[in-house]
């Protein structure tokens, strides 16, 4: 029988992954900046972690390293999109492809590596008696999922009740009045940026050196990277809801694994065991659900007129209308 | 000293093509440099691409090949670049087209027997239904709710693959193996190697009629959006859609139109490849074309022609790159290509000033 408990609290480990790349996404978004890299910027960083993490037999620089690799990717598009005002969509794009690239190119022979070291995993004392919850969410995680739980609502109140955040939001929604307020618009984009950046190498090396270790080519993010760029819409740019809409979709990822394994549903014949073909449409449900949720994330932003940030896309001009 | 950016009044034809010349050849010397950073041989591998390119008229015929589905993808791209819809799902609509026209002879809908000047129509019209409904979904959820159409078609990509795969390994498996039953000779597209008994020299060139489609749609869109009324209010909606909704042209009707059009586009390139080189449906009939017609339609500047020229180029790198190691380098040159192209316009739109402030100021 399927154990639900164990189903959700690998289904927050690996909610982890899309956690990170969103609330990376939703800074520099909420700076302005439309990043589509996120896929390559992940992968990129799940590559350079575990190469490292490999020849150094220390998880820890790998992680240091994947989150460096993302920065710096982040920074090509920070350069086109801020400083070029190139279109945001084709950059981003452009950065997709270049990762993806660049970690099939340097992931190539990675996959015969043997297991690595992972990042340690610990179970929180009596947080972890919680009826309920605990189990799910505080036994024998990765140190990255504790990671997740503290950055989220952190994030929250950066943005959200600080002045560096105030002025997070003013050059997102109205870069003209904060650059009249004498705030650099410029800088902040790129520090958001980068932000985003590091945080997407981070989700790729949660991948690869926590919640399942190893390199399997272009398979290893298989699509995550978007995935969370969806949650971002889903989310209408708050990192709380991000945080819930990453752990739904975890679940949902491993549910999908999980369920291949079961011979019998209620004493029927499991039609989505593995190796059937059935189990295609299992694989669609992950992607299916991320278009439901896109536009249930639309229908509430036109209904409560909280969209996008306004400056989304738009590059930042001093004295240019509109900008 | 600062560098400034001034936006040019107008941008000189000849400045467009040589800075688009430019950033291809900046993108290959980047590309080498990587190459060698990573142990490779970067002259060994561009002599290799052009060679096993370009080197012979077979090579040639299968360069060619390659081309054919990336001008339809690619101009399925343009089309919707053109008034500003991000259709990023030219992948998923490419394979949801060689779905359709499979099904003409898998299902089997037409019988078996039926002649080719039946079956080929057929699953031309499949091909490009499948296409346009697969493009129709993101058109509609944009047009009439607003839902961002760039999630919407990568996320029916990953749908349409998962759905190929369900007919390849279930219903439509010839024997449990990953692919179907080689369509019957009736759903081959022409090659040029089937009239090589008339013509020797045509003898192994594999060149298909989904190259004369690919034309055709080529001339057809050059028209249509240079010509006509319809082109007109399309590009207008893409430069300046508040100026379209005063002149009051209806833009959801003209967001669904342009994405079914688009997606058909990307579903006869799969029914050209099915047809008139697979001759099966296996799940991995694209190496990436949907994608790939992303920066083609960005190197030909939207434009239908110039489309056709690029889609050569790439049809070349696909082609040699299947055999360069490490497999992911024809992608990894791909977003360079692309990158050095965003900043090859930046360089169209804007004029580079170096000097002090004060002194651009006056």
């Amino acid at each position: 029988m399927i154990d639900f408990t164990l189903i959700l609290a690998a289904g927050v480990a690996s909610g982890t992954v899309l956690l990170f790349a969103a609330v990376g996404e939703i800074f520099a978004e909420r700076a302005g900046v439309l990043n589509l890299g996120v896929e390559g910027m992940m992968l990129f960083g799940a590559v350079a972690g575990f190469s490292v993490a490999a020849a150094t037999g220390d998880p820890w620089i790998g992680l240091v390293v994947a989150m460096l690799a993302g920065g710096l990717l982040s920074l090509l598009h920070a350069v086109m999109a801020i400083g070029f005002r190139a279109e945001q969509v084709i950059s981003g794009l452009a950065l997709t492809f270049l990762g993806t690239g660049l970690a099939r190119v340097l992931g190539d022979g990675l996959s015969s590596v043997g297991p690595v070291t992972t990042l340690p995993r610990f179970t929180v004392p009596l947080l972890a008696d919680i009826p309920l919850l605990g189990p799910i969410l505080f036994r024998d995680q990765s140190v990255l999922t504790y990671v997740g739980f503290i950055l989220v609502p952190l994030t929250w109140y950066w943005i959200e009740r600080t002045r560096p955040g105030l002025h997070l939001r003013a050059v997102g929604e109205r870069p003209a009045a904060a650059d009249a307020q004498g705030i650099d618009v410029v800088r902040l984009r790129y520090l958001y940026v980068l932000a985003g950046g590091v945080l997407a190498g981070l989700a790729g090396a949660t991948i690869t050196l926590a919640i399942s270790p190893g390199w399997f080519g272009d398979q290893t993010t298989n699509g995550r990277g978007w995935i969370a760029i969806g949650l971002v819409i889903f989310a209408q740019w708050s990192p709380i809801r991000a945080a819930v809409g990453a752990y739904l979709f975890g679940a949902i990822f491993r549910f999908i694994i999980d369920i291949q394994g079961v011979p019998t549903i209620l004493g029927v014949g499991n039609p989505f065991q593995a190796g059937r073909s059935a189990t295609f449409f299992l694989e669609m449900l992950p992607y299916a659900f991320v278009i439901v949720v896109v536009l249930i994330g639309s229908r509430a932003a036109l209904r409560r007129r909280v969209g996008a940030p306004a400056a989304l896309g738009i590059p930042y001009v001093r004295g240019e209308r509109g900008a | 000293m600062i560098v400034r950016l001034e936006p040019r009044a107008q941008t000189p034809r000849w400045l467009e093509a040589i800075l688009t010349l430019a950033a291809v050849v900046i993108a290959l010397l980047i590309g080498a440099v990587v190459l060698a950073f990573v142990g490779g041989d970067p002259v060994r591998a561009y002599l290799h691409i052009v060679d096993s390119a370009f080197g012979d008229i077979g090579v040639l015929s299968d360069t060619l090949v390659k081309a054919t589905p990336l001008i339809l993808t690619g101009l399925a791209c343009a089309l919707a670049f053109r008034m500003r819809l991000w259709n990023i799902g030219a992948e998923g609509q490419f394979l949801l087209g060689a779905w359709g026209a499979g099904a003409v002879v898998l299902a089997p809908v037409l019988p078996a027997g039926t002649p080719a000047i039946i079956v080929i129509p057929a699953m031309m019209l499949a091909g490009a239904v499948a296409g346009a409904v697969w493009g129709i979904i993101p058109g509609v959820l944009k047009a009439r709710l607003g839902v961002n159409e760039i999630i919407t078609t990568l996320m029916l990509n990953y749908i349409a693959l998962a759905w190929l795969q369900f007919w390849v390994f279930g219903p439509w498996s010839e024997g449990g193996f990953q692919q179907t039953a080689p369509f019957p000779r009736e759903a081959w597209l022409p090659r040029l190697t089937d009239f090589s008994e008339e013509v020797p020299v045509l003898a192994g060139l594999t060149t298909h009629l989904g190259l004369v489609f690919a034309l055709i749609a080529t001339a057809v869109m050059s028209i249509v959006v240079s010509r006509t009324r319809w082109g007109y209010e399309m590009r207008l909606l893409g430069d300046n859609a508040r100026a379209a909704r005063y002149a009051g042209i209806d833009i959801a009707r003209y967001v669904i139109v342009v994405f079914a059009i688009s997606g058909a586009l990307a579903g006869l390139a799969g029914m050209s490849e099915v047809s008139g080189v697979v001759h099966r449906l296996q799940d991995r009939i694209s190496p990436g074309y949907g994608f790939t017609a992303i920066i083609i339609a960005y190197l030909a500047r939207l434009g239908p022609w110039r489309v056709v020229l690029a889609s050569i180029l790439f049809g070349a790198l696909i082609l040699a790159g299947r055999e360069i190691q490490p497999s992911g380098v024809p992608a990894m040159i791909q977003g360079i290509i692309l990158f050095c192209l965003i900043a090859a316009e930046v360089l169209m739109r804007y004029r580079v000033r170096i000097g002090r402030p004060a002194v651009a100021a006056t």
